[in-house]
């Protein structure tokens, strides 16, 4: 069996699709596990991981401990509101002193793009990129198109639309080069001023019209406002965004097809997407959760291989 | 490389045969004992036991689930080859089951060391028995032997014992490859 061609996960822009299938495959294996009475493994049990969040996380960092645990590493879990970086330590001599206890496996969120890249240049370890300011988001990304294949069979061919703010969103970008190095379409779409300029130049459908988006699309990938990232007003208030983007029950109704709903969370019920939708049997938000635990023991099995 | 058959057809299924009956005369109706054939090798004796054990043998209720040991071997970025994963379908419950491993080569141990921790997932099993079809005695690195087995090699370790099965090789040969 092939390893990954990567050392690091820093993004899905790194990965080819015989990594992505490679990740999946091993993922089908580890989800059996999770589902057995016992749900764990010994492979890890000579790895240390150190889970470092220099940015607020609940399910991403609480789905990686599990993981982990789960592959019966060792964990130390590091949140920056805690720590010395207060006191002004640089993020290099943090993550060294860190190291310097023998960790053999990094993930890292932190507010800056190319936080996990600069990261990987430096020390010594594996590093997860668990999300690096607007940039990547490859573990959330994964588990979307994981999700999607398990519905669906297979990613390529579908036509995936990606709704919200995709300006601050590191999860649309992911997972728009996750659904293209698989073959699917991809379409953003939201209000203009949470659509990047030129975005089409990555080969993608925009549109501002959510009917019209959920009309061409088998699956809604629904994104999360992201208030804290937004330093001035892209939008005249919550109440205008939802009447425009929030997908209701009716709305899927008026369509003639199933098309199938999906969010990485946290919802915003009612803004977003309705708590009928979220709630329904349209929705595969619930599986998101499970996946992401199965396709996080996959990345981490595979990168501590080449250890 | 050359090779030499160490058993032929006919050799496999008399053994086969003799193997079946070892696991009747021990376990009877089979009512509180399940195989569990390894994978990947293990697989494919673990099915013909089971075919034997029902239509020569007239045993109908027999369980047999497949068990992979991927996650749990010992050697896990020890060696430069990743271990391709294979399905674990274990659809019943093992515990207080008396469980017979099937592998078609007893060599180092190992996999069977790795294979006790596995089935730890499923539950608590009465008892776990040992059926290979070719223990390789001089090569162990662990405290494990078979409880029943087929033929005892003593193969050196240059030399590989080859497991062909008609259903994946079109015939039922065991050879001894020497390197």
């Amino acid at each position: 069996m092939s390893k990954l061609s990567v050392d690091h996960l820093l993004g899905i822009k790194y990965l080819k699709n015989e990594d992505i299938n490679l990740i999946f495959d091993t993922a089908d294996h580890f989800k059996k596990v999770i589902n057995r009475p016992i749900k764990k493994v010994p492979s890890l049990r000579d790895i240390t991981i150190a889970n470092l969040f220099f940015e607020n996380s609940t399910r991403t960092k609480l789905s990686f401990e599990l993981a982990q645990k789960r592959l019966s590493a060792d964990v130390i879990n590091f949140s920056s509101g805690q720590s010395s970086l207060n006191k002004g330590e640089t993020l290099i001599d943090t993550v060294n002193n860190i190291l310097s206890m023998k960790v053999d496996m990094v993930v890292m969120r932190h507010p800056n793009a190319g936080a996990a890249k600069f990261l990987s240049n430096h020390v010594d370890a594996k590093i997860i990129n668990a999300g690096d300011g607007t940039h990547e988001h490859p573990t959330q990304a994964l588990l979307d198109s994981f999700s999607i294949r398990e519905k669906f069979g297979e990613v390529k061919g579908k036509k995936v639309v990606i709704v919200g703010d995709i300006l601050h969103s590191r999860v649309a970008l992911s997972n728009i080069f996750a659904l293209q190095i698989q073959g699917a379409e991809v379409m953003v779409c939201g209000p203009k001023s949470l659509i990047p300029k030129h975005i089409d130049k990555l080969g993608i459908k925009v549109e501002t019209n959510l009917l019209n988006a959920l009309k061409w699309c088998d699956v809604a990938n629904m994104l999360r406002v992201q208030n804290e990232r937004m330093d001035i007003s892209y939008f005249p208030s919550t109440r205008e965004y939802a009447l425009q983007y929030c997908v209701t029950k009716n709305l899927l109704d008026s369509l003639n097809k199933d098309i199938t709903i999906m969010h990485p969370g946290p919802i915003n019920r009612g803004v977003e997407i309705t708590s009928e939708v979220a709630d329904s049997s349209q929705s595969i938000i619930l599986n998101q959760v499970e996946n992401g635990v199965a396709i996080r023991m996959a990345v981490i099995y595979l990168l501590a291989s080449k250890i | 490389m050359s090779q030499k058959v160490l058993l032929n057809y006919k050799e496999v299924n008399i053994i086969l045969h003799r193997l079946a009956c070892q696991l009747i005369e021990k376990h009877t109706d089979f009512s509180s004992t399940v195989l569990i054939g390894l994978q990947p090798r293990g697989i494919f004796l673990a099915q013909r036991l089971k075919l034997i054990l029902i239509h020569d043998y007239n045993i109908p209720n027999i369980q047999l689930g497949l068990l992979d040991i991927t996650f749990y071997r010992d050697d896990f970025r020890r060696s430069d080859k990743l271990h391709e994963a294979n399905s674990t379908e274990i659809d019943f419950l093992i515990e207080n089951k008396h469980v017979v491993f099937i592998d078609d080569v007893l060599y180092t141990g190992r996999s069977i060391r790795s294979a006790l921790t596995a089935i730890q997932s499923f539950g608590r099993p009465a008892g776990i028995e040992l059926l290979t079809l070719i223990d390789r005695r001089f090569s162990r690195h662990l405290p494990i032997q078979p409880d029943y087995r087929g033929r005892q090699v003593d193969a050196i370790n240059d030399e590989k014992v080859l497991v062909n099965w008609k259903e994946t090789n079109g015939e039922d040969v065991v050879y001894l490859v020497n390197n």
